[in-house]
């Protein structure tokens, strides 16, 4: 055992907390110091987490298969750029996006398909919110039944993924209008369309988005876990999944923290188009973080 | 009850009519191809109509199976076979929902003890916070096979490393709803305990915690269904021996379609059984609390 | 001497009864109205009395169930459809993503009016209610009173001879209501436009209108038609004259007498 490497692990550790502790106590006299505090605080943490990580893993020997310190991961990491843009290309930007967009699409759609219908809503939206429970993720070997094995099998699980929080939230949103709102453009003979275009789906902007954030996530997840059902030779699930069985863990890591980084990305992102668009709502008005 | 009285029974059972018979329209349109396939290899030229659509939904390795041919399956290994043999879905479906359920309970425990943590220390909170917000971007079931095979690597198989991943991935739901939770109180409800000169402890058992359980439920019904799911991905690296995902995946090896869509069902009812339940849970305690439901 | 003009509201037994589920509910019962064009009338009453109810109808906002009405000569939906009246809500209800001027523009923009039209009259209804300036300031950038004048603004930029307000100024505090009643009476007299307005403040529909109509609840009726004598010029230290006073006390005893004052 490294003593010193260990002591100094938490040596940081401790002086990183003590500064969290501090400057969580201040008082800021700006606003701009006040986001600056905000973002520095986890910032450390996140810091001292690493170096924490770093100094036992290695001041222990830790053995590499159950904890590869963070540097090797690291080491890892720029070692395999071009494997893992590839395997980032297949899941990410294939299965993924494509995914999204066509599940998104799909049930923005519908919703205004069946915005005409209260029937249609009363009958599909429980069965929307029943569907979200579910592990809908295990369709996957059916898909891959009936698309092949290469990523348009994984598109689907993410469509299939997807759409029902979609519909659910457009549904919820485009009934968020208010009745004098709605009363006001019946006052100004606006027919269906230009209601629905002027009044209910700005209104409906904030579900919308809640939904595609909410999405961004799951298709992450669904290409990832389908990949694990079976797949070409690239795929960052395939990545995973073949190299735990190699115990070849640092490479896991690897992809791992790519698919933080795009998730994270992806979502934030969306969050930023939000903040554009959605710019009116109180919720962004006030905002600090997400 | 509530269902009938809003009106809502009638469309949903319609909408699963029309699904059920898509179903089987799908079913033979899909089937269609390989059943044309089989005639003709069997020298089969004086088929009927009839013949051939009974025959699309009967099929051995059926491309969409139908919805009778998997309640058929269903029975047979849920009713008809012995609970404890490894044929038996009951036997599968137990050992999901056992991870399931001890994964749900340590990660709700874990959950609300951060949650009173991230209330009570401000460091803690301005440090932690914002990176489990963040973390609910990031696919974490990706990481599902790795702490299967790392914990299999140091002893620990079977029960406790699919346990460990459900744990992990009901913790973050259950924390952000309970931070919020804990933190709804309006604060003209916190100054009222300020004038009774309550202490932290007392305000929190009896104004934060009862505040908070409105969202702790709807946050446990989320974390019920992650843990499941997190617990059939847990089952698939390990060469997919028992349970729910490990029949899923041996299904598809072998091109079991029928095993596929009986496992798929069964997870299902699994899920919406444990959402039930946490809802039924919901309903009892808060309306004991007075609560409109 | 009889009438040459058709009035701007003409009713006749008007009734609306709403089936709830305790039973049906008369909201107006036997309403027989008939508004000239010019005139400002008040309709006050307690909550109940129909007065809501009876806007609503003229709006085409609700059907009666029994007896007729007819705005500016056609059916309240023919109105309606023809742009023939602005409302007023009880708030604002400005959507929080347009600017003012986008927001004031909004009823030209669903007629498909031209651009440079829209400009035109955004401009000069804005400077009508002294928001000129305002333009690119959103909703909430604005107090109450302020949103409440965008709301007036768009509901005068069609240039409807008619203007239904309910209980447009209910949310707001005295002293701002004070201001923009005498506002109001200013673009009254400089638009002359048929007013109706919605109210459960005697001292307010006293200070604003020609023409009084006192309703009362279960069922919803019109008890007195008060004519003011009050003259078209009026300050707001009018509101402690005897004149004013005399007005506002037969009002009282109108709602007396529907035992509006019982609970």
């Amino acid at each position: 055992m490294n003593s010193t490497l260990v002591l100094g692990a938490v040596a940081v550790w401790l002086m990183l907390w003590g500064t969290n502790e501090y400057l969580v106590r201040l008082k800021p006299q700006s606003a701009a110091m006040a986001r600056a505090i905000g973002l520095l605080v986890p910032a450390l943490f996140g810091v001292a987490i690493l170096v924490l990580w770093e100094g036992i893993t290695r001041g222990f020997g830790v053995p590499t298969i159950l904890l590869p310190p963070p540097s090797m991961i690291w080491a890892r990491l720029t070692a395999s750029l071009p494997l893992l843009w590839a395997d980032f290309r297949q899941t990410f930007l294939k299965s993924v996006l494509i995914g999204w967009a066509l599940g998104c699409g799909l049930g923005f759609i519908v919703a205004i398909l069946i915005d005409r219908s209260t029937f249609l809503q009363k009958g599909l939206l429980p069965l929307g919110n029943f569907v979200s429970a579910l592990p809908v993720v295990g369709v996957a070997p059916i898909m891959v039944m009936w698309f092949g094995f290469d990523w348009p099998s994984k598109a689907a699980v993410v469509v299939i993924m997807t759409f029902f929080p979609m519909l659910v939230n457009t549904v919820a949103g485009l009934a968020a209008s208010g009745q004098m709102e709605r009363d006001l453009m019946r006052t100004y003979a606006s027919n269906y369309w230009q209601t629905l275009f002027k009044l209910r789906l700005p209104m409906a902007a904030p579900f919308i988005f809640n939904a595609l954030k909410i999405n961004s996530t799951l298709a992450l997840i669904g290409a990832i876990v389908a990949e694990f059902f079976g797949t070409p030779i690239v795929g960052m699930g395939f990545r995973i999944s073949t190299e735990v069985g190699r115990a070849d863990v640092d490479m896991v890591w690897a992809e791992i923290a790519i698919a933080a980084l795009a998730g994270s990305a992806f979502y934030a992102g969306i969050a930023l188009i939000e903040r554009a668009i959605t710019f009116w709502h109180p919720s962004i008005r006030s905002a600090g973080w997400t | 009850m509530q269902g009938l009285r809003d009106g809502k029974t009638l469309p949903v059972l319609i909408v699963l009519l029309a699904l059920v018979v898509i179903w089987y329209l799908g079913a033979v349109w899909l089937n269609t191809p390989w059943q044309l396939d089989t005639y003709q290899r069997k020298s089969v030229s004086d088929w009927t109509a009839t013949q051939f659509v009974t025959d699309t939904l009967n099929q051995n390795r059926p491309v969409l199976p139908a919805p009778h041919q998997v309640a058929a399956e269903m029975w047979k290994t849920i009713v008809e076979t012995a609970p404890n043999s490894k044929r038996s879905l009951l036997y599968h479906a137990w050992i999901t929902l056992s991870s399931t359920l001890l994964g749900f309970v340590m990660g709700t425990g874990l959950g609300i003890g951060l949650a009173v943590a991230i209330l009570n220390n401000k460091a803690i909170d301005r440090s932690l916070m914002p990176w489990i917000i963040a973390s609910q971007t990031i696919p974490i079931l990706a990481i599902a096979p790795m702490i299967i095979v790392v914990l299999n690597a140091v002893g620990l198989s079977g029960l406790i490393p699919k346990a460990l991943i459900s744990t992990y991935l009901s913790f973050f739901p259950v924390v952000v709803g309970m931070v919020k939770g804990l933190r709804s109180p309006e604060a003209m409800q916190l100054d009222l305990m300020h004038t009774y000169n309550a202490s932290t402890a007392q305000t929190f058992f009896k104004l934060r915690w009862p505040s908070a359980l409105p969202y702790l439920f709807a946050s446990m019904k989320v974390a019920v269904a992650i843990a499941l799911v997190g617990a059939i991905v847990g089952e698939l690296p390990t060469g997919a021996v028992a349970g729910l995902g490990a029949r899923l995946l041996s299904g598809s090896y072998y091109g079991q379609t029928v095993q596929i869509w009986s496992a798929l069902f069964t997870a299902s009812a699994v899920a919406a059984g444990l959402v039930l339940l946490v809802g039924l849970a919901e309903r009892l305690t808060l309306r004991r609390m007075g609560a409109r439901t | 001497m009889k009438q040459t003009t058709v009035p701007a509201i003409a009713a006749e037994k008007l009734g609306l009864t709403f089936a709830t589920n305790d039973g049906p509910v008369a909201a107006l019962s036997d309403v027989d109205l008939t508004i000239s064009p010019g005139e400002f009338v008040s309709f006050i009453g307690p909550s109940g009395c129909g007065k809501t109810t009876l806007l609503r109808v003229i709006a085409d906002l609700e059907r009666p169930t029994a007896g007729t009405i007819a705005v500016n000569g056609m059916s309240p939906e023919a109105a309606r459809r023809k742009r023939a009246y602005g409302y007023v809500f009880q708030a604002p209800a400005l959507f929080p993503w347009r600017t003012v001027a986008r927001n004031v523009a909004l009823p030209l923009e669903i007629e498909s009016m031209g651009r440079a039209e829209i400009a035109a009259r955004v401009k000069r209804t804005l400077d009508m209610v002294e928001l000129g300036g305002f333009e690119q300031k959103f909703p909430w950038q604005l107090s109450g009173g302020m949103q409440q004048r965008v709301s007036i603004a768009r509901a005068l930029a069609f240039d409807a001879q008619l203007l239904l307000m309910d209980e447009p100024f209910g949310a707001l505090d005295e002293i701002v209501r004070d201001r923009l009643n005498a506002q109001l009476l200013d673009l009254w007299r400089q638009t002359q436009m048929t007013i109706a307005f919605v109210t459960h403040s005697i001292p307010e529909a006293v200070y604003l209108s020609t023409k009084i109509i006192v309703m009362s609840p279960r069922p919803g009726r019109v008890t007195d038609v008060i004519e003011s004598t009050l003259p078209l010029e009026r300050p707001l230290d009018i509101r402690e004259t005897p004149e004013f006073l005399k007005i506002a006390h037969r009002v009282r005893e109108g709602l007396r007498a529907g035992h509006s004052y019982e609970v």
